[in-house]
């Protein structure tokens, strides 16, 4: 609702201070380029989609990976959860051109980036996930004589994903920007290459296009990790309306 | 069969002693009580049988094999009934038996029958009221293959007129399925309506200090307590409790 009130205020200002178009389009000016510049973008969003989705596969197994590692091993978990948390603070700008000086304009930065964007909130929603498991049902395992591998797989693991998913949402939405971003240092093709191009031309009007496809991208994947994670953790809200 | 023994087990924590000198028995498809205050140490005697911890002394077995900080060799209920919240009920109840070995989901799907459980088999625990969430719970550890069964305060939580149904619902079912059982309570009524024995713990460093044979023949019936005998019972108990014996 104020999505669509916003774009009236945007439309009819633009309209009524005569805005130009290669300052501020108007909304129906980057719809009607939306619409008409398919053929133009259209290889650029597959080729963003396609990173965006490998890079997010392969940032949320790392991720959770290392969550499980430092999880059953506290050794680990001493050494180098302060390390992830320091990780965090190098800014991706400042990393993102040594990734180009050492791994060239191929693939491998570019998954690097978003793997570095995606790792940080899915490895410690998963961690804060597993460590918060209910003491009670744990002493119930031990009680019942469950060995850690069980213990891990039957409580811990099930209890930690509603955790898990609300990392992943906020990684799928990170994985876009991560994608944009590395393809500004360099891509043949690629939203952020779109976008790079249609400023230097000052096509302000698929600027914009590009700013919504990103943000269409990201909702769309934020929207699926959703569903996703409603099937898989069903018990949360199964059978809440026949029971109360 | 199944007879446990616990032979002078003491347990401190922080060089506190919290157990001291416990001797106990439980023998085949008895029903004892062990009845003591709140802080007195019994979930702690629990832990200790469940092999959680190790004594400081004293040694503890199970049919005359040593289990003393041996896992996995009882069947337990917890306080609060401590179902998995992602687990269906014939899932939760599978659980015990699924950790030790094979299961069973007829015998799974009888046995919630038999409990009053029929229609929950598929439903999830925040479904459940607190009184089925505990029979769902005292279901788990029937279906678990272990021979004696231990239960902590199991209907503590419950409201008055709930207490009782799960009581009475516990030696319907107890009778059929024959067991040994060890039941911790701090409620003089419940261990006198519940068991053969009732073991009464002092307090703190908590020892044996008295036994008794509960009288009552089976099968139980709900007007045993309001009797002049369980009344007499009782006082007995309550005064051995406050150490007060004229
Ligand atoms: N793991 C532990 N570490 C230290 N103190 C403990 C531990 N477990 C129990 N205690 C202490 O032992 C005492 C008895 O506790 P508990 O066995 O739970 O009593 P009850 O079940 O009879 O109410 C309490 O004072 C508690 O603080
Ligand atoms: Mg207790």
């Amino acid at each position: 609702m104020v999505i669509i009130l916003l774009f009236i205020l945007w439309e009819s200002a633009s309209r009524v201070f005569e805005i130009p178009e290669w300052l501020i389009p108007s909304p129906s000016q980057v719809w009607e380029e939306g619409i008409a510049g398919w053929a133009v973008y259209n290889h650029h969003l597959y080729s963003t989609i396609l990173l965006t989705v490998t890079g997010f596969l392969i940032g949320s197994s790392v991720g959770i990976i290392v969550a499980i590692l430092l999880h059953v091993i506290p050794i680990f978990r001493n050494m180098f959860y302060p390390l992830i948390i320091f990780s965090q603070n190098i800014p991706i700008i400042v990393l993102a051109p040594l990734l180009v000086i050492w791994f060239g304009f191929g693939m491998l930065p570019k998954l690097i980036i978003i793997t570095l964007v995606c790792f940080f909130p899915i490895a410690v929603s998963t961690m804060d996930g597993l460590r918060q498991t209910s003491t009670e049902l744990l002493h119930y395992m031990k009680m019942a004589g469950a060995t850690k591998r069980q213990t891990f797989w039957k409580l811990e693991w099930p209890h930690a994903l509603p955790s898990l998913f609300s990392g992943l949402k906020i990684s799928a939405t990170y994985s876009v920007m991560g994608a944009v971003i590395s393809e500004w240092l360099g891509a043949k093709e690629g939203i952020g290459v779109y976008m790079t191009l249609a400023s230097s031309s000052f096509r302000t009007d698929r600027v914009f296009v590009a700013i919504f496809l990103i943000m269409l991208l990201s909702l769309l994947f934020f929207a699926l990790i959703t569903l996703i994670e409603k099937r898989v953790v069903a018990w949360k809200t199964k059978g809440v309306e026949t029971n109360g | 069969m199944a007879e446990l023994t616990l032979q002078n087990v003491s347990k401190s924590f922080d060089n506190q002693p919290i157990l001291s000198d416990i001797n106990l028995s439980v023998g085949n498809e008895e029903f004892v009580s062990v009845l003591g205050p709140s802080g007195s140490g019994k979930s702690t005697l629990f832990n200790l049988i469940g092999g959680l911890y190790q004594p400081n002394q004293g040694e503890i077995t199970l049919d005359g094999d040593t289990i003393t900080g041996t896992r996995g060799s009882i069947s337990y209920m917890p306080q609060s009934p401590s179902l998995f919240p992602w687990r269906t009920i014939v899932e939760n109840v599978m659980l015990g038996s699924e950790i030790i070995g094979k299961t069973d989901k007829r015998a799974a799907l009888s046995m919630l029958d038999r409990a009053g459980l029929s229609g929950y088999e598929n439903a999830y625990p925040h479904q459940l009221s607190g009184g089925m969430k505990q029979r769902a719970a005292f279901v788990r550890s029937l279906l678990s293959p272990q021979p004696l069964i231990c239960l902590d305060e199991p209907f503590s939580a419950l409201d008055e007129f709930t207490r009782l149904e799960m009581q009475k619902w516990l030696l319907d079912l107890w009778s059929e399925h024959k067991r040994s059982v060890l039941f911790v309570t701090h409620n003089i009524e419940e261990s006198l309506f519940l068991s053969d024995r009732v073991v009464v713990l002092s307090e703190r460093p908590a020892t044996v200090q008295r036994e008794f044979q509960v009288p009552f023949p089976r099968p139980r019936e709900e007007s045993l307590l309001l009797s002049e005998e369980m009344l007499r019972w009782k006082r007995e108990i309550y005064q051995e409790l406050k150490g007060t014996i004229q």
